[in-house]
């Protein structure tokens, strides 16, 4: 856990960091002994699906079996009013929820909305035994009553900082990165190369 | 002694002598009595019109005032200013108010109320049949001798041929003139725009051309076969065009107009303007082709005059679905930068042979000694601006109804002085109307 | 990750959509799809916003395919169905529309048989307007519909040939597929009696055909539309019998299709008129997908209408 400005841009994690946490993590989601006949990992678009997917491999590699879907929670999202990027994208749980113990996926916990979202729309599919939540980095500021089962690292920094998770699958490099405010308003930065969904985690 | 006027400096531009040159013309009470360079008098008050045209009084031979019936959107006040301001000394009006004007007494109560609005002539034309019915012929010699300039059903074409057969052969005893409007209603159906691409494209009944050009080739027929005359209004397809152009070179007497609008859009100006309810007119706007046809028709004389078919409507009346909006466009006081900015500009028609549509030849048509600036004539007279240019807006127009498509555009040349039996009725620098003694 | 904005503030017809704005509405409809195969067939997006269904022409079919498209986006859904007797004259639409702003409804789906009645309301109302059907013009959310339910089937629009059978005259469905299908690159054939052929539709890109047999050679789609019986007042064509033995798809003319070519038609249905039975039942009949299709298409309209307005940049600073 880091409790101090950061030194902008900061590199955070690297991908050995990376690497080393999700294992951690997976070890403590299957240290949690129930329902390990019915885990599910449900990533959250876009980088929750990359990081679900690896959560089920490394499982697997483990010995326990793993459903895999993704969300894409555009449509329960509480800012309708204020969104800009239009794109819907699909929703992939091809099996049956009930009675599942889903582990959510997402990089990045700030607000806690996402989740909030995210829960709806898992709920909507029908009704799982559990659902916990698997979370690479929490950086604080929750809006809502909402924490992490699992979390892989914990920046408590201000609200004008910045955290961007890139992973190799569509960002060519597994790296956490940090910014200071003064960086927030650089236009045309590549690390600002970001959705809209990605601020919004 | 009478009062005298001097119009200076200004070219004179008179078809009716073949004048085009720089003249003076000197007007005592309401006659011209001189026409010639550098007058000289020194009871005369001076009208300097240095630089502009002066023409005999415009002449609209087609036009539609509100009164009797609808005085909310359109008088007999309205109505002669906006032609003032147009330019025009004279207009003839449509029959079809309420009550119609189908008896002596509906020619009566225009003259007088035109006697006492004051600002230009009125030229009734009374209804061919009795209430536009199309079946019974009105007292035709009663509306002859009130005054009736001719006589027409307007919209309401006579579909029955033998009841137009008939009229035809009656009106040959009196010197006036029958107006048809051109159209086999069956034909024309509901529709709303001409029939082609863009009523298929915006969905609509379409108006064909046939439906035109089919009564076209029926009344020359007739009045062929009668020895009558026929004066065809707004002529607008191709075919109508041909079909006029060779019946005149049989000898056949017909004549024929063409309105601003017609020579000035097409049909595809509806599809753009987006279901804009101005654009809805009949005949209803054509292809360019037919435009094009209507503008060689003026050039080689088969379409004689130039007429607004000025027809008014409350914003409320055309403010509605497509479909559902009556027909017509206010056009008096946009046809003259019309005829120069479509006509004269790109050498379609000369200056002589553009005025002479608006002046001696409806003059003709109708049997009026009007048109002319010849010594001794009435002086009516248009004093034109060709370089004035002015924006179209809602308050450009006098007219108590607005429905103009061409709001919203600039328009180039415009009457500046209107002169009615040698007073000016309408001084745009003041834009201001006068009352005639 | 794909960066179309969806710049329409209405959905007046598918002339005024590029091609890229009709896919971003076709690959929305997608995962609106995706959503009628949950427990829960709704999702949260348009809770609290107002849908005014203003039906001026009845017509169950779409109608009800609007409310529940808005339904399961959490739309509240208001129906009008003013009276016959109200709309003869025009003034009661400048009227209604008027009413419904002071209302504050967030969209206005509005079917009426005036062509360009919508571009009317849309010039006078501050929310959304969709046309739900004008008069014999557009009826783009149906051109959607059958556009997606083509792509299902057939994958790719571009090259296809598909042949739209019947009262093109009076159809507002196909002067919208045609076009929509030209934007996507497919080849329109229309087939009718000449009397039911627009003049100069074919400056709009399709080839004209009479006979039934002859357009059929090479056809992906057969698109067949409904015959209206009441047009038989304007005499455009001897009887319906003959219009039957005409032009009617039955599985004889269907084997001069492509192998493979689907029957497609807008409903409501005249069986036996339009299509034989045993090709209407048959699996090469898409009649019900297009139903289902339509629900999707309508609920990815309604959510690009009423999520545009910001731009991303603004939401990101």
């Amino acid at each position: 856990m880091i409790d101090r400005p950061i030194q902008s841009p900061e590199i955070l994690m690297n991908n050995t960091d990376i690497e080393r946490v999700l294992l951690r993590m997976s070890h403590e989601i299957l240290e949690q002994k129930d329902h390990l006949n019915d885990l599910a990992f449900v990533g959250i678009k876009t980088r929750g699906e990359y990081l679900a997917h690896r959560f089920v491999s490394l499982v697997k590699g483990m010995g326990v079996r793993a459903d895999f879907g993704t969300l894409d929670i555009t449509l329960y999202r509480d800012d309708f009013d204020t969104l800009g990027d239009l794109t819907v994208g699909e929703t992939d749980l091809l099996f049956d929820v009930a009675g599942k113990r889903i582990i959510l996926v997402d990089d990045v916990l700030h607000s806690g909305r996402t989740i909030r979202a995210a829960l709806d729309q898992i709920i909507d599919f029908g009704r799982p035994a559990k659902i916990e939540l698997a979370c690479l980095v929490d950086r604080g500021g929750r809006e809502l009553p909402i924490t992490a089962n699992y979390v892989g690292q914990t920046y408590q920094i201000s609200s004008d900082e910045y955290i961007q998770v890139r992973l190799s699958e569509v960002d060519g490099e597994d790296q956490v990165i940090g910014f200071s405010k003064d960086h927030r308003g650089a236009k045309g930065h590549k690390y600002f190369s970001h959705s809209r969904k990605d601020l919004n985690n | 002694m009478s009062r005298k006027l001097l119009i200076k400096g200004g070219i004179v531009v008179c078809p009716a002598q073949n004048i085009e040159e720089k003249l003076d013309i000197l007007v005592e009470g309401e006659r011209i009595i001189g026409l010639k360079k550098d007058i000289r008098d020194k009871e005369a008050k001076t009208l300097d019109v240095k630089g502009k045209l002066v023409t005999p009084g415009w002449i609209d031979m087609h036009c539609h005032l509100r009164e009797p019936g609808r005085e909310d959107i359109g008088t007999i006040e309205s109505g002669s200013k906006s032609a003032a301001a147009g330019g025009y000394t004279s207009i003839a009006c449509m029959p079809n108010t309420d009550p119609v004007v189908d008896n002596q007494m509906g020619i009566e109560y225009i003259l007088s109320r035109a006697k006492a609005v004051g600002f230009i002539h009125l030229l009734p034309i009374g209804a061919l049949t009795k209430g536009l019915n199309g079946e019974e012929l009105t007292e035709i010699s009663t509306l002859v001798e009130a005054g009736a300039v001719a006589l027409s059903d307007d919209e309401n074409s006579i579909m029955d041929s033998y009841l137009m057969r008939r009229a035809l052969e009656y009106m040959t005893m009196f010197d006036i003139p029958i107006i048809a409007h051109c159209e086999d209603r069956n034909l024309s159906e509901e529709g709303c725009v001409n029939e082609g691409l863009v009523s298929t494209m915006m969905g609509f009944r379409g108006i064909p051309s046939i439906a035109e050009e089919i009564m076209v080739s029926r009344d020359i027929i007739l009045t062929e076969f009668t020895q009558s005359r026929l004066h065809m209004a707004h002529v607008s397809t191709k075919a109508s065009v041909e079909l006029i152009r060779k019946a005149k070179a049989e000898g056949v007497r017909v004549t024929s107009e063409v309105t601003p609008h017609h020579f000035t859009l097409t049909d595809t100006d509806i599809l753009e303007s987006n279901y804009n309810t101005h654009f809805k007119v009949s005949p209803p706007l054509r292809s360019k082709e037919d435009q094009h046809a209507v503008i060689e028709g003026l050039k080689d004389g088969t379409i004689d005059t130039i007429a607004t078919d000025h027809n008014p409507w409350l914003d409320m009346e055309k403010d509605v679905e497509f479909i559902h909006a009556p027909f017509g466009i206010i056009s008096i006081e946009t046809a003259l930068p019309l005829i120069f900015t479509r006509l004269i500009t790109p050498k379609h028609l000369t200056l002589m042979e553009a005025i002479a549509k608006v002046t001696c030849n409806p003059a003709g048509i109708l049997n009026l000694s009007k048109g002319t600036l010849s010594k001794g004539s009435v002086a009516d007279i248009t004093v034109i601006d060709p370089h004035m240019e002015l924006s179209i807006t809602q308050d450009f127009f006098h007219s108590i109804s607005k429905n103009s498509p061409f709001i919203g555009q600039t328009m180039k040349g415009f009457a500046v002085y209107t002169l009615v039996e040698g007073e000016i009725v309408f001084d745009r620098h003041e834009n201001t109307f006068y009352k005639r003694h | 990750m794909n960066q179309v904005q969806f710049k329409q503030k209405h959905l007046l017809g598918l002339a005024e959509l590029s091609k890229e704005e009709i896919e971003l509405i076709l690959s929305t409809a997608v995962p609106m799809k995706q959503i009628f195969t949950r427990s829960v067939k709704k999702v949260p997006v348009l809770r609290g916003k107002t849908v005014v269904n203003l039906f001026y022409e009845p017509s169950t079919r779409t109608r009800t395919s609007f409310e529940i498209a808005a339904k399961r986006l959490s739309a509240d859904v208001i129906n009008v169905t003013p009276s016959t007797s109200s709309i003869s004259k025009g003034e009661s639409l400048v009227d209604t529309a008027k009413t419904l702003e002071a209302m504050n409804s967030d969209i206005i789906v509005v079917r009426h048989k005036a062509s360009g009645a919508p571009h009317f309301l849309a010039r006078r109302a501050s929310s959304p307007i969709i046309n739900g059907g004008d008069g014999f013009h557009e009826h783009p959310s149906q051109a959607l519909l059958d556009l997606f339910t083509i792509k299902e089937k057939k994958g790719d629009i571009k090259d296809l040939k598909i042949a739209i059978v019947g009262d093109i005259l009076h159809s507002r469905v196909s002067r919208s597929d045609i076009i929509g299908i030209h934007k996507l690159g497919g080849e329109v054939r229309v087939v009718g009696p000449p009397t039911l052929i627009p003049k100069d539709i074919e400056k709009l890109g399709c080839s004209v055909y009479h006979r039934l047999e002859d357009a059929l050679e090479g056809i992906d789609v057969i698109y067949c539309l409904r015959i209206q019986t009441e047009r038989q007042t304007h005499k455009l064509f001897p009887s319906v019998t003959e219009y039957t033995r005409l032009y009617a798809i039955n599985e004889a003319r269907l084997k001069l299709a492509k192998k493979d070519a689907i029957v497609m038609h807008p409903g409501p249905m005249n069986r036996g008129i339009e299509l034989s039975a045993d090709v209407a039942y048959s699996d090469r009949s898409t009649i019900t997908e297009q139903v289902t299709n339509g629900i999707a298409i309508r609920m990815a309209i309604f959510f690009l209408l009423l999520g545009g307005g910001r731009s991303v940049q603004e939401i990101t600073d």
